[in-house]
């Protein structure tokens, strides 16, 4: 196939001051839906922008999620986590089979009944913040006072970490994800102190096993306990920033949507619309592939977008609407094949009640600042704020 | 309308029961099973939402 040099385009999310999903996507989706871009450090890579490529690139046996292939995106800033090949267990860079046998162990942890079970914890811990919130004056930040503690409490009562211990597990996992009050040697020693602690963790369930997820794990033998660490380490990484962000933004959407306050199907719209995971799922041919009539040769990247995917007017109406009466659950905000998220069901019970709980216990919410005036984490993977001001 | 589910495929997403939880369960291993396997017309729309959102495209839906 002979092919004209394509034009190379930015890549996304690095501009502060331009919204999101940045409007160039719209763009390339009309055009020729496949773009070639740089990474900060120059190699180059597809960005994959329409909703059906994005799935049939998410499902194509001859694309890989092992990092180990040469043209792996390396977007940078890994969140000071050690490099994923370095860490065994971390099954989201592995493809089938031998990302099958992690998976299959997981499932059952995370089923839709696994997760009501999980209701009442959920609901007491979101209790707590607010109880503190409430306690502490008029006003709070609520990406630190609230989007980011429920996650990590969350994902630690999962895990079975102690109560005691709680507040070391959530103070590190704040430090990772504060790309901009933190340095990188803070974020590096905070992954360090965790890894730390999760092998311990592993070592006091293999000697006193409990009615908790590395218990059980451990005792179906199908993960050694040393791959189990990068497991956890996987749960916890994959679990915290992303469902923050989202608790976060979709405040501030039914703020400014106000009538969409207490209808349970914001939550869906709300990942749809934010689609924090843009840059998440990261991909790389092994064999040629056409995609959209693109030829994608083997060993280059492929970056799918999930945003653009998510705001393809070819598969969803008027997207740049929230609108939580539309039909949005085939969005690919969890990304799509055998990685979609598996703590999916986790993070909608979590966004519900935060956010029912949120508008019961403080009716009068209110921004503190006016919305043109937050400040997005353009330099992050994952998309969010970094900060969320309000009183009451 | 028949359908069939190949467990063996199955990423225990949880698509199928979030959207036709008549006609799908997880069972202990998490992995998809299957309550009706002739949904009758009330729950046709559901089953074949959850047949196209299964992300591992587990679910066949036979017409005949
Ligand atoms: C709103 C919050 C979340 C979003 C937007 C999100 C998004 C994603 C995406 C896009 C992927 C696919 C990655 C890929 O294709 O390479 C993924 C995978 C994954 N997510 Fe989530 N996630 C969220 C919350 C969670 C939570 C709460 C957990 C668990 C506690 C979790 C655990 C995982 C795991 C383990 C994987 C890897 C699955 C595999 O490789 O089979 N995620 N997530
Ligand atoms: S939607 Fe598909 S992958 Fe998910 S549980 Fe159902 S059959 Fe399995």
């Amino acid at each position: 196939m002979t092919q004209a040099e394509p034009q190379v385009v930015d890549f996304p999310l690095r501009k502060p001051g331009v919204a999101f999903p940045p409007p160039g996507y719209a763009g390339y989706r009309e055009q020729q839906g496949l773009v070639l871009s740089c990474l900060p450090n120059g190699d180059r890579v597809w960005l994959v922008t329409r909703h059906e490529d994005v799935r049939a690139v998410l499902t194509d046996p001859r694309i890989s999620s092992n990092p180990e292939h040469p043209g792996f995106p390396n977007v940078g800033e890994s969140l000071g986590v050690p490099k994923q090949d370095q860490i065994p267990g971390w099954f989201v860079g592995l493809d089938s089979p031998e990302h099958d046998r992690f998976r299959k162990a997981l499932i059952p942890e995370f089923t839709v009944r696994r997760v009501r079970a999980m209701r009442p914890a959920i609901e007491r811990t979101v209790d707590e913040r607010l109880d503190a919130m409430l306690a502490a004056g008029d006003c709070a930040d609520l990406v630190a006072d609230f989007a980011l503690p429920i996650p990590s409490l969350v994902i630690s009562s999962l895990l079975g970490v102690p109560p005691a211990d709680r507040d070391f597990f959530e103070s590190r996992t704040r430090t990772l994800v504060a790309i901009r009050a933190s340095t990188d040697q803070q974020r590096e020693s905070a992954a360090k102190d965790l890894l730390r602690y999760i092998n311990r963790l592993v070592a006091i369930k293999q000697k006193w096993p409990a009615d908790d997820l590395v218990s059980r794990l451990l005792a179906t033998g199908a993960i050694a306990p040393h791959e189990l660490s990068g497991v956890l380490m996987l749960l916890l990484i994959a679990g915290h920033e992303t469902t923050a962000n989202n608790i976060a933004l979709g405040v501030v959407t039914l703020l400014t949507n106000p009538e969409w306050i207490g209808d349970d199907r914001a939550v869906e719209e709300t990942l749809r619309f934010h689609s924090v995971a843009d840059l998440v799922s990261l991909r790389v041919a092994v064999e040629d592939v056409e995609i959209s009539g693109q030829l994608v040769r083997a060993g280059e990247g492929i970056v799918p977008l999930v945003a653009a995917a998510n705001h393809d007017e070819n598969s969803f109406e008027c997207p740049h609407r929230f609108d939580p009466s539309r039909s949005a659950r085939h969005h690919v905000a969890f990304g799509y094949g055998v990685h979609q998220c598996l703590g999916q069901n986790l993070v909608r019970v979590e966004m519900e009640i935060a956010y029912r709980k949120l508008f019961e216990r403080i009716p009068a919410l209110e921004l503190a600042v006016p919305a043109e005036g937050l400040s997005f984490k353009h330099d992050g993977v994952v998309h969010g704020l970094h900060a969320l001001p309000v009183r009451w | 309308m028949r359908i069939t589910a190949d467990t063996g495929r199955c990423v225990g997403a949880g698509q199928c029961v979030l959207n036709a939880p008549r006609a799908f369960d997880q069972d202990d291993d998490g992995l998809v099973t299957l309550l009706l396997a002739e949904p009758g017309a009330d729950e046709e729309a559901g089953v074949r939402l959850a047949a196209g959102l299964c992300p591992s495209r587990a679910i066949t839906v036979h017409e005949d």
